[in-house]
């Protein structure tokens, strides 16, 4: 079926920048203190306090700017963004308005195979500085601000409305995402609020070029609910406009218990943030050569390594875009592959049991514990055929378990592959013997039982035998 | 024998570098001196009478010397309100910077004066703690907004006092009360620390008994400070080196803007005597113009209150300062703490430059002010190219009595006309003694000089003030 509608999105995303230092002061940037113990004059906005930048978080938004291929302004200046709220210390905001330090990028979006090759392009990035936190206790009659986040250097970065789908969102995030940790500025866990993301989206007849009435949706904090929400809001819109309804300006908050949006407030109460240059930042200019030196330093970025990782390991594009996907995941690899010859195994070990460990236990590769040497280990293992592919699955269970060594664990519990054909050959034999009737099956013709046959030998051995010698003495038996 | 409260710093140092002077006979001296006296002005918010030199150790720039402090400028643990009840009760926990240098010169933190509400004004009688007086009328205003310092440096309750000056704030107070006020270059002094007012505009800086006061308080408070991004990084001088008898060559630029309809004759009479003088001491007088002159009150009023309305949105109630008690919720707490905590003229300033930033106006409000800034800028620009200095008037009269203005804030904002200017463009300008009305009302000469040219500022002002005796005169209480 034709669509009728399509959907318009663009998305804003918020960066905690990792910095030693907050944006405008020298307070620590550390997660999770006692409340309003990482703050002074300057970031709890007091009387008479000014704000410094932080050169850092400086050097690093550039980085990034330059890391989604945006343009960099030659005079970077801030501005005040005013407005009421008991997180904000001096009920301004210092931000960037007309000029932001960069401009003029773009992500290309190629995982997420159907929609590959997409282009998202950048509209702008902008350095400003985060809030702190309510905390409203349950049945007190006050809130509480912590004061830690004021002050953190945040990056917000903001595309076109190029995107068409809930997926395509997604897979932009992921992309977005997988770009930032390669460039490691901010650890980018939504958890922790360090990276966030809102959406503007809108409908249109297909094919229309106008665009429609523009919603804001907020409050989604993960790349899921964004898709879940983006979805959610098609669906509202599509019908309004089906029915004939008016679409109006407003800001939604996803609800994510409810699967649905709900209104937050409309354009009508938006604020007017009377925007002006902060006076008391000076506007400065950047010197080219800085721009240059980070752009020289800038890491291999992920589309860069999957290609290489193609072309140097002979992994399939598959593989290779699964392990760059995450930097730290691609680094592993690397280091394995070093010490371990056959990469394709490594590659899927790495994207099959060790990734599956790693969702089980919910942790990333570094928490995993398992060093690439202890990796290789196992692996070679099974190549000098000392123990069965199927053995060393629980071997790794085990290692991560026990943080034990490969060697140790097998040479402890005995599971060693057994390759002695004496003892093969005893146990075929029995197994034979035990199962008549799967013998005539196979000899009348049903070549699949077989398969039952060495699964009783591989019983009897604890899953110790080798499966090909297994095979091969079972065919020898039965007359082949 | 003398009284130790009359005389100046520099004088003080010699008694107590070469006669042995204690620090705490000074003090006491001044403290009896307040006692008789502030009970007429009304200079201080509040008085130190246990202060001391903090830094015993070693012997500072200031060693000894007592300093008022303006009450926008915070002292780490002392009450700071900026003379509004929205401060009452905020007591800093750190210094400002200019604070800090003079502590670790051995200052005296006397205590803290009496200003308009958060310096909005220009006759100390936007204060909540009420009015300072004129020591030379104490029916009079004694100028603002650094009204407590001047009028306390005039009256012999201080030996020093610093003020800020937005568009006038030290020089005009300072003219008012017959003492020396300088506002620095924008950028010389540190901001950090000074409650702001208009940050692009503000600058904190002496109040003195004479030039060479002055000089000593610019070789402690000037120079870099890492804390405020708007101070410049460039050598300071040591500006007693000014304090030099000569204007021969020097070219003082008079502009013809600035001798308006509706100056007072004595003052324009006292003004260009003082310039007849500086000729027949060997400066050569040259006629400049500043076209955009007339500009400079309206350009003031958009781009200083419109800073003002969000330097001031911090002041809400909920870390620090006066809390509205009966709020029903958080909105309810904002408008109440406001209402209540914010004198008049601050409220009249915020809706003011709150209008002017709003979308919509602040194109034609705020974006025009601003290019007009850059027109008077480039007026002194030219003229400078001219001169090396350039004399007007402070004020267009001499002290005009309390409560004559407070109904009429277009014509208290036209006190500052000849001021501003020099804040607009972030020049360094003095004020300076220079001559008495038929009444005894003191009348101030205004000097300003290219950026960071506090030297010949000093220098001028320096030669005039060793070839008169009008910074000698004081007023009978």
């Amino acid at each position: 079926m034709k669509r009728l509608y399509e959907a318009v999105i663009g998305l804003e995303v918020h960066l905690q920048l990792e910095t030693e230092t907050k944006a405008f002061c020298g307070c620590s940037t550390e997660f999770g203190k006692s409340p309003n113990s990482h703050t002074c004059p300057v970031c709890l906005g007091f009387p008479g306090s000014l704000p410094v930048l932080n050169e850092k978080a400086f050097l690093y938004s550039i980085k990034v700017a330059l890391a989604l291929n945006c343009k960099i302004q030659d005079t970077i200046k801030f501005d005040r963004k005013n407005y009421y709220y008991p997180d904000l210390p001096k009920n301004f905001q210092i931000s960037q308005f007309d000029m932001p330090l960069s401009y003029d990028g773009f992500v290309d979006v190629i995982s997420g195979g159907r929609e590959a090759g997409k282009r998202v392009h950048i509209k702008r990035v902008h350095l400003e500085e985060d809030a702190g936190k309510l905390i409203h206790p349950s049945c007190a009659s006050y809130s509480l601000v912590d004061f830690n986040r004021a002050g953190m250097p945040l990056l917000e970065i903001v595309t076109e409305p190029d995107i068409n789908s809930p997926e395509e969102a997604y897979n932009y995030l992921t992309a977005l995402k997988s770009i930032l940790q390669y460039l490691r500025v901010s650890d980018c866990n939504m958890e922790k609020g360090s990276l966030r993301c809102d959406a503007n989206i809108s409908i249109r007849k297909a094919g229309e070029k106008e665009l429609g009435v523009k919603v804001e949706v907020k409050n989604m904090n993960s790349f899921r609910w964004v898709r879940e929400a983006l979805s959610f809001e098609i669906g509202r819109q599509t019908s309004l406009a089906e029915a004939g309804e008016r679409i109006i300006q407003e800001t939604r908050l996803w609800d994510a218990q409810k699967f649905v949006t709900v209104s937050m407030r409309s354009k009508e109460e938006a604020h007017d943030y009377r925007y002006f240059p902060e006076p008391d930042l000076v506007p400065f200019i950047v010197d080219k050569n800085i721009i240059e030196d980070i752009r020289k330093a800038l890491p291999e970025l992920p589309d860069a390594r999957a290609d290489r990782f193609v072309k140097d390991y002979g992994l399939s594009e598959y593989d290779a875009r699964v392990l760059t996907g995450q930097v730290d995941l691609a680094d592993y690899f690397e280091e394995c592959a070093r010490i371990y010859a056959n990469k394709k195994t490594l590659a899927n070990w790495i994207n099959g049991d060790i990734a599956a460990q790693m969702n089980a236990r919910n942790v990333n590769i570094l928490s995993l514990g398992i060093e690439p040497k202890d990796l290789a280990e196992l692996l070679k293992m099974i190549d000098d055929q000392s123990i069965s592919g199927k053995i060393a699955k629980d071997v790794l269970a085990e290692m991560i378990e026990t943080k034990k060594r490969a060697g140790e664990i097998v040479s402890s519990k005995g599971l060693s592959q057994i390759s002695d054909k004496g003892e093969i050959e005893k146990t075929v034999l029995d197994v034979l013997a035990k199962n008549e009737r799967s013998v005539s099956d196979y000899k009348g013709g049903k070549k699949t039982a077989i398969t039952f046959l060495v699964g009783q030998v591989m019983k009897q051995t604890r899953g110790k035998a080798n499966p090909a010698m297994v095979n091969d003495m079972l065919k020898k038996h039965l007359g082949e | 024998m003398e009284n130790l409260y009359s005389l100046t710093a520099h004088e003080l140092k010699k008694k107590i570098d070469s006669e042995g002077l204690a620090p705490s006979g000074i003090l006491d001296s001044l403290i009896k001196r307040i006692e008789s006296v502030d009970k007429k002005i009304k200079a201080f918010v509040s008085l130190n009478k246990g202060a001391s030199v903090l830094s015993k150790e070693r012997r500072g720039k200031l060693y000894g010397i007592p300093v008022l402090v303006k009450d926008n400028i915070c002292v780490k643990g002392e009450e700071t309100t900026c003379a509004s009840r929205i401060l009452k009760g905020f007591k800093p926990p750190y210094d400002a910077t200019v604070i800090k240098r003079l502590k670790d010169e051995g200052a005296v933190l006397i205590g803290k004066s009496n200003m308009d509400e958060f310096a909005f004004g220009s006759s100390c009688e936007t204060s909540c703690y009420g009015p300072t007086r004129n020591p030379w009328d104490t029916d009079r205003i004694p100028g603002g907004s650094s009204g407590g310092s001047a009028a306390a440096v005039a009256s012999d309750q201080t030996i020093l006092a610093l003020g800020s000056d937005t568009g006038g704030s030290i020089r005009q107070p300072a003219s008012l009360c017959g003492v020396v006020g300088l506002k620095p270059t924008y950028g010389r002094v540190s901001r950090y620390g000074l409650i702001a007012f208009a940050s692009s505009l503000d600058q904190i800086g002496p109040i003195t008994k004479d030039v060479t006061d002055t000089a000593l308080v610019m070789n402690v408070i000037a120079g870099y400070d890492e804390m405020d991004s708007t101070c410049v990084d460039m050598p300071v001088p040591d500006y007693t080196k000014s304090l030099v008898k000569d204007v021969k060559g020097l070219r003082i630029g008079v502009p013809k803007e600035y001798f308006i309809e509706g100056i007072d004759t004595e003052v324009e009479a006292g003004v260009r005597g003082s310039i007849d003088l500086l000729r027949d001491l060997g400066a050569r007088i040259v006629e400049i113009t500043l076209p955009h002159t007339q500009y400079a009150v309206s350009t003031y009023y958009i781009v200083a209150p419109a800073e003002a309305s969000s330097n001031l949105a911090r002041f809400d109630g909920v870390q620090y300062g006066f809390r509205a008690q009966d709020a029903k919720d958080l909105v309810d707490m904002y408008i109440k703490t406001r209402s209540k905590g914010f004198g008049n003229e601050a409220k009249r300033r915020i809706l003011l430059g709150t209008y002017c930033l709003c979308a919509g106006y602040y194109d034609a409000y705020y974006l025009k002010a601003q290019k007009v800034r850059t027109k008077i800028k480039e007026d002194f620009d030219k003229a400078f190219k001219l001169c090396d200095l350039i004399a007007t008037p402070t004020t267009p009269t001499p002290a005009f009595r309390i409560g004559e203005k407070t109904l009429d804030p277009l014509s208290m904002y036209l006190s500052d006309i000849f001021t501003i200017s020099a804040n607009l463009a972030g020049l360094p300008a003095i004020s300076i003694p220079c001559g008495f009305s038929k009444n005894s009302l003191p009348i101030g000469l205004h000097m300003l000089a290219k950026p960071f040219d506090e030297e010949t500022l000093l220098r001028a002002a320096y030669t005039f003030e060793q070839n008169t005796d009008y910074h000698k005169r004081k007023p009978g209480l």
